[in-house]
């Protein structure tokens, strides 16, 4: 916290403190003086002694790039989570499940290096149905757990490019 | 409108519907997470969507708060749904289990 630049850690305590309040208006649903002055006093408590956890390694040039390109991964992700579902919903109604399905694990290495990249993809992976991800080290290397081969086989590579694509690497 | 709020309703108890069913019929621990984990999420997605839909009907500012809230709820469970499904499958990896696989049900008929 004290090696930062007091400059960077006051915007990051800023966008904390904004994304807090607008979820604090949004779950109080009150507007008068004394519900909003209990949400400022609160959301400063909080974004003061925790601003450095939502964004750990700020970069401000970079941040509102990173962002835009996030949002519009979002419904690319939602399509193909919504396929995935069918596909595990035609195996679980399947007659015979224990001969459709082929579980077991893979591995691949990807060439991501930045942390939030590396989590990213690691929870697409597991929110699509099918792929689970295992491990998923520092230095790229993703295990995760397939139910059968087709689900495992392409997405998982599209999903790091287009991760990729997003942080910029 | 009702038609498509029922309409998402239906598909989302499918859903849910599939992840019970998908829990009993798995093979083992780890294939048992992927319908626990995802079918639920689906459904939770749809219902979620359709419950706000149906709450913005009569359009003021405080149903479009609810359907706001409504809509945080599958945020959130979109990030923690995976982060937990992932915990489980560590704490199975750690704990040393073996993944059930195809061929060694094969083996196993054969002897």
């Amino acid at each position: 916290m004290a090696n930062l630049k007091p400059n960077k850690s006051k915007i990051s305590f800023l966008i904390t403190f904004v994304i807090l309040f607008v979820i604090w208006i949004i779950l109080s649903g009150k507007f008068d003086l004394f519900h909003i002055s209990l949400g400022l006093i609160s959301c400063f408590l909080v974004s003061y002694f925790s601003w450095d956890h939502l964004l750990p390694d700020l970069d401000v040039r970079t941040l509102p790039g990173v962002w835009i390109r996030f949002i519009r991964y979002i419904p690319w992700l939602l399509y193909q989570i919504l396929v995935a579902n069918i596909h595990l919903l035609y195996l679980v109604f399947h007659p015979r499940t224990q001969e459709v399905i082929d579980p077991r694990i893979m591995r691949f290495n990807t060439r991501l290096k930045d942390g939030m990249a590396l989590v990213t993809l690691a929870n697409s992976i597991t929110l699509t149905p099918g792929t689970i991800t295992i491990y998923i080290s520092v230095f790229g290397e993703v295990t995760f757990h397939v139910i059968d081969i087709q689900s495992g086989k392409t997405l998982p590579f599209i999903m790091e490019a287009k991760v990729a694509e997003i942080f910029k690497e | 409108m009702n038609i498509i709020v029922i309409l998402l309703m239906v598909l989302g108890l499918i859903f849910f519907t599939g992840g019970a069913v998908g829990i009993i019929r798995m093979p083992d621990f780890y294939s048992r997470l992927h319908p626990a984990g995802k079918l639920d999420t689906m459904g939770v997605f749809m219902i979620m969507t359709s419950l706000s839909l149906y709450t913005l009907q009569e359009f003021t500012f405080s149903a479009l708060l609810t359907a706001v809230k409504i809509m945080l709820i599958v945020v959130f469970v979109f990030i923690t749904s995976p982060t937990a499904t992932h915990a489980i499958v560590d704490a199975g990896v750690r704990a040393g289990m073996v993944p059930w696989t195809k061929d060694e049900t094969r083996e196993h008929i054969l002897e």
